[in-house]
């Protein structure tokens, strides 16, 4: 499979799906206090997505149960939202979202500190898990490789004295929810396929507090850390343009 | 939603070659051949280099194996010569 480079039509319909995810995302980040459910924001975002006419991209995609992925603390991705979940102060909880509209996808998440009382450590876990996207964005040009992204990602993380997960990675979106190419957060500059304009990818920073080392639950989905240590998770949907990258998803 | 990281990495490449079997028209320079497939399609392939290596010789009239690109149908790469 080689990827896919959309056209300026296909672009504004990902630009559509994207803001989409967005408006899903703000509408379930006030809703998350202490006291509520992870099936209360599945619910919610279940709802606003049918309001703004999009379907849900993650429900039945390899058998996945819901519309979202909600990962509390030592939870990293995948996190299958629950009635028996309930978010407790101080907890961070990372709210992964994918729509499709018209046949393309969206895809944007983002972690979300649970009440006021946050630890430093933890707020700094997620401002510089959230920065570290941003640094990866930056690298999106034309002519870049995919590599430059990961790099970028992984030392802003590092240098922070936190690490990034290496099972998981970012991908290539469009009329797949995945496509070619993966997007490693880690990497070396230079390495990988080139970026060109019409590429779409949706780059996902995953950090630990702790050490890399990731495991999956017996539910087959919920990657939680090796160490217990807590995680973050933030993505956008980037595509190359002339100008530098779009974020799709903003 | 997070992809996993695939450790194959090349996962492209490789084996996407289609194998068909053809009949030598005619040979052209540089140990190319035309050749032309059962569907009629005539298509410009060279000799592989195991066969220059061990000196298997390609007449017109032969039956071949040839594989083609799937980045450019017209090409091939004559793999294997029948009785």
């Amino acid at each position: 499979m080689a990827i896919v480079c959309k056209s300026a039509a296909e672009i504004e319909k990902m630009r559509r799906s994207g803001r989409i995810v967005r408006q899903v995302l703000d509408h379930l980040k006030t809703l998350v206090a202490p006291g509520a459910t992870t099936m209360d924001l599945e619910r919610a975002a279940d709802a606003k997505m049918k309001e703004l006419g999009a379907k849900p991209a993650f429900q039945g995609y390899y058998d996945y149960p819901c519309v979202l992925c909600t990962s509390i603390n030592e939870e990293i991705v995948h996190g299958i939202p629950s009635e028996k979940r309930v978010l407790q102060a101080g907890d961070i909880v990372s709210i992964d979202c994918g729509v499709v509209l018209d046949g393309y996808y969206g895809d944007a998440a983002i972690t979300v500190p649970v009440g006021d009382s946050l630890t430093p450590e933890l707020r700094k876990l997620l401002e510089v898990t959230e920065a570290s996207l941003y640094r990866g964005i930056e690298q999106v040009r034309i002519g870049n490789a995919v590599g430059d992204v990961g790099a970028a990602v992984q030392a802003h993380v590092e240098a922070n004295g936190f690490s990034v997960v290496r099972e998981f990675v970012g991908h290539g979106i469009g009329t797949r929810l995945h496509e070619e190419p993966q997007v490693p957060n880690f990497g070396v500059r230079g390495h990988g396929p080139r970026l060109r304009e019409g590429m779409v990818i949706a780059i996902e920073p995953m950090v630990n507090s702790g050490k890399p080392g990731t495991r999956v639950l017996d539910d087959k989905w919920t990657a939680v850390t090796a160490d217990g240590s807590y995680s973050a998770h933030f993505e956008h949907c980037v595509a190359v343009t002339k100008n530098g990258p779009e974020i799709l998803t903003q | 939603m997070a992809e996993e990281l695939r450790a194959d990495k090349e996962s492209m490449s490789k084996e996407d070659a289609i194998e068909v079997m053809a009949t030598v028209i005619e040979p052209l320079p540089n140990a190319m051949f035309k050749v032309e497939l059962e569907n009629k399609h005539q298509v410009l392939a060279h000799v592989s280099g195991k066969m220059r290596k061990n000196f298997i010789r390609i007449l017109p009239g032969d039956k071949v194996a040839v594989e083609l690109s799937p980045y450019d149908l017209n090409r091939g790469r004559i793999v294997y010569r029948y009785k």
